[in-house]
């Protein structure tokens, strides 16, 4: 899979939730796009990842 | 001294100095939506007003105080003043005759659907992350369509050159270094905020004028 633009390692039964554990990313703070389209937050724990899957994580960081 | 308004016909002449009639009929049917008026949004809606977008829809529901005139569009007269009013007021004195919206008030997940249905362009430019996401979240899912500007990443001071424009995906784009926030201890200072809000008004800009 492909996530932020570099090849990662995948493994079966992946997550978006896992996902951000793994990169101890806040959930409250992230948009999570797989594929180009938006995995809304409530899905977090059931979208699975599948090996081919490009994904996008925005983490916001305060100010403005 | 009283100052005489100019008339519609005058301003958009003196507009048409600086670009083409064409590029000036699309920005002036353009509708913008900025949510939150901070040192993003305040200085966003003042690009946006100069380079002659017609339509604005300015979102916030706090109101001007002290700690805001570091780096935000506001003078000493705005303190106490809804944010909305105190901008819009702002804007009049560029350009009397645009067509402002205002909402004073909190965007939650449940008012996305309704404050963002009339937008061409939604932009993001609120302070705390967690709203940032919220509004990504929310306006990712209800209009995949519009295309978003949003920002991240424009604390302290320096780096010029490290505040860049991105696209994440298709109607999607994030401005600002990614990392220096607040979180961090650093500040924040008028200049790389101003700097980051030129990045959204410049690639919305960008944006109307390339739209067919």
């Amino acid at each position: 899979m492909i996530v932020n633009g570099e090849r990662a390692a995948w493994e079966a039964g992946l997550t978006v939730e896992k996902l951000l554990e793994a990169r101890n990313y806040r959930q409250d703070r992230v948009a999570v796009e797989k594929n180009g389209e938006i995995v809304p937050k409530k899905n977090y724990s059931t979208e699975e990842i599948l090996e081919e899957d490009r994904i996008e994580i925005v983490s916001f960081v305060g100010g403005g | 001294m009283e100052k005489r308004i100019p008339s519609r016909e005058e301003l958009q002449k003196a507009l048409l100095a600086r670009c083409t009639r064409e590029e000036a009929e699309k920005l002036w049917k353009a509708e913008v939506a900025v949510a939150g008026l901070g040192g993003l949004g305040s200085n966003v809606a003042v690009f946006l007003t100069r380079a002659g977008v017609g339509h604005l829809h300015l979102i916030d529901f706090d109101k001007v105080d002290m700690t805001n005139l570091n780096r935000q569009h506001y003078f000493i007269s705005h303190l106490g003043m809804d944010k909305t009013e105190a901008l819009k007021e702002q804007l009049l004195q560029i350009n009397p005759w645009l067509d402002i919206e205002t909402s004073c008030e909190k965007v939650t997940e449940e008012n996305i659907p309704r404050l963002f249905q009339n937008a061409g362009i939604i932009c993001e430019a609120f302070d705390r992350p967690e709203n940032k996401a919220m509004l990504v979240n929310g306006c990712r899912e209800f209009f995949p369509e519009k295309p978003l500007v949003c920002a991240s990443g424009m604390g302290g001071f320096g780096r010029s050159n490290d505040i860049v424009t991105r696209q994440v995906g298709r109607n999607f784009y994030l401005c600002g270094d990614g990392t220096s926030g607040i979180e961090e201890g650093q500040g924040l200072a008028a200049p790389r905020v101003a700097l980051c809000a030129a990045h959204e008004a410049n690639l919305i800009l960008e944006l109307i004028l390339e739209k067919n």
